[in-house]
């Protein structure tokens, strides 16, 4: 959306909406977690295991909350429309795109980054993998990589079937699966055959 | 993304209430569609009901030997059910075709039916769009309409619905269970859930103001061979241009719903009633009354070719 479509005029208007909508609003839905107009709202997450206190718009995506809000920019904003992936990270043991979801909707809920899963000195083994085969050129979508590629491996583990899953009841490692599953991790320098080799190295599987 | 305030609901009946009153309020499940499109400002709703913490999320047998799908269910988990992989391999067939693994982590079965058109048309706002905004006209009907619909199109709107689910849904026959904002429940035919553009291509589906989805119901299970074949642009993560989902029956009958050439997911008896005569005849059925610009007509052949290769992949493991 152009700068130039965003009016004084509108936004005024938009404010008068919000704060018309307000009482209406306490009077007919008594929950517990209610905005008012323009208002700040608490957000409580648990970050790579550190308990965290925010006061959000609730606008603000989970992606922004982590980047912006928590200066944790290992995970990356590439389209912030979920087409890409670059934004993946873990939320209540899932993967999702942090780009399309808001704060707000995850308050109380334990959210894994990139930075959560290993650091420098103690690389997660997908981290390793990854720098061992090469897994990236530019690196810009490699934490939202890394994030799918570990999930992916639970994701199989669980028996959860893919688009090219013979047999719905029987999953297993294969390249296709790898391939399949990592399709919403999109990587502009083409580091996917060296991702799939990570992936199958920490799976146990390397191919000799 | 304009301002919103935001509400997180603890009960069906208070949200349905909550959306009936407060005017430009919308629900919010997984947000994968609707973030997206608030992003853009082509939804732009003045209050969010987040309705995640209802309990709309178990899958459960019914009386009559059903399945009743709540709402709130995740892609990945619909398609990962056990009952679900048994006995309606078509919708885990569906589900899996669609979106990435992340989506399916996030979206939901209520969500997927409310999932609106991918025409670049309706996402470009610098566009006319009568879908957007009603009465604004159509940039797709002499614009890029490779992607859209061909069957229950009209003057006002070529848009096609995006869902393979929702193709799968349309086959088994399921059922739409709602509150309405006066608190009453009822149940939506598949069939009748999805509205034809005909003169007002912004009215989507026959949910009231307020009305929340509470479940998806399918009848018992059909048995039969389940298959869903999607034809798209790329390999994997693309919207369909074409999809069948068929179920195919030991004595040659079957049922077919199509994904890609609808403006809502298509299904006709015409097209089950021929299934005995091949894959050409099927085609044909299906394909009646379609309406085809220059660079979508290529679309027709596409159905006829998928359905033979239907055909034979049955043929050859039989």
């Amino acid at each position: 959306m152009s700068s130039d479509q965003l009016t004084r005029r509108g936004l005024l208007q938009g404010s008068a909406v919000l704060a018309a909508a307000a009482p209406t609003l306490s009077a007919a839905a008594p929950t517990p977690k209610t905005s008012g107009a323009n208002a700040m709202m608490p957000v409580e997450l648990t970050v790579n295991g550190r308990e965290v206190h925010l006061q959000l718009d609730p606008r603000t995506s989970l992606l922004d909350a982590l980047r912006e809000h928590l200066h944790l920019t290992g995970t990356k904003k590439g389209c912030d429309h979920g087409q890409c992936g670059a934004c993946t990270v873990i939320v209540e043991g899932r993967r999702i795109n942090s780009c399309l979801t808001l704060a707000v909707m995850h308050d109380g809920e334990k959210v894994t980054t990139i930075e959560g899963l290993g650091t420098s000195d103690h690389l997660h083994a997908m981290q390793k993998a990854f720098i061992v085969h090469d897994g990236y050129q530019c690196g810009y979508c490699t934490p939202g990589q890394i994030c799918s590629a570990v999930s992916v491996l639970e994701e199989i583990e669980a028996g959860i079937p893919s688009h090219v899953t013979a047999d719905l009841d029987d999953v297993a490692i294969s390249d296709a699966e790898l391939r399949e599953r990592m399709s919403g991790n999109i990587c502009r320098c083409a580091a996917y055959p060296n991702i799939i080799a990570a992936m199958r190295d920490v799976a146990g599987e390397a191919k000799a | 993304m304009r301002p919103f305030t935001y509400e997180r609901a603890t009960d069906v009946a208070a949200a349905a209430r909550a959306a009936g009153s407060v005017q430009g309020a919308r629900f919010i499940a997984g947000g994968t569609n609707l973030l997206d499109l608030m992003k853009l400002q082509i939804e732009t709703p003045t209050h969010l009901i987040d309705v995640n913490h209802l309990g709309l999320d178990r899958i459960e047998r019914t009386d009559d030997g059903g399945l009743r799908i709540g709402a709130l269910v995740r892609n990945t988990d619909l398609a990962a059910d056990k009952a679900v992989r048994r006995d309606y391999a078509v919708l885990s067939r569906a589900l899996l075709a669609g979106a990435s693994g992340q989506l399916r982590n996030k979206a939901t079965t209520g969500g997927n039916l409310l999932q609106r058109t991918r025409c670049p048309y309706f996402y470009d706002t610098r566009m006319p769009c009568n879908k957007r905004k009603a009465g604004s006209g159509c940039g797709a009907m002499q614009g890029m309409s490779r992607s859209l619909a061909i069957l229950g199109v009209s003057d006002a709107c070529i848009a096609q619905h995006p869902s393979d689910m929702a193709v799968a849904m349309r086959l088994l026959d399921a059922q739409v269970d709602t509150m309405s904002a006066d608190g009453v429940a009822r149940a939506i035919p598949i069939a009748d859930f999805h509205l034809l553009p005909g003169d007002t291509p912004h009215k989507e589906t026959a949910l009231k103001a307020g009305e929340i989805i509470t479940s998806v119901t399918l009848p018992k299970p059909i048995g039969g061979t389940h298959v869903y074949r999607k034809v798209r642009d790329r390999a994997s993560y693309a919207f369909a241009l074409v999809s069948v989902a068929a179920v195919f029956d030991k004595d040659g009958s079957a049922r077919f719903a199509f994904g890609g050439i609808g403006a809502k997911p298509w299904r006709t008896p015409t097209a089950d009633a021929a299934a005995k005569q091949g894959a050409k005849a099927v085609a044909e059925a299906a394909l009646s009354g379609a309406r085809t610009t220059h660079h979508n007509d290529f679309k027709k052949l596409l159905v006829e070719r998928t359905l033979t290769s239907l055909y034979r992949q049955r043929e050859a493991r039989a």
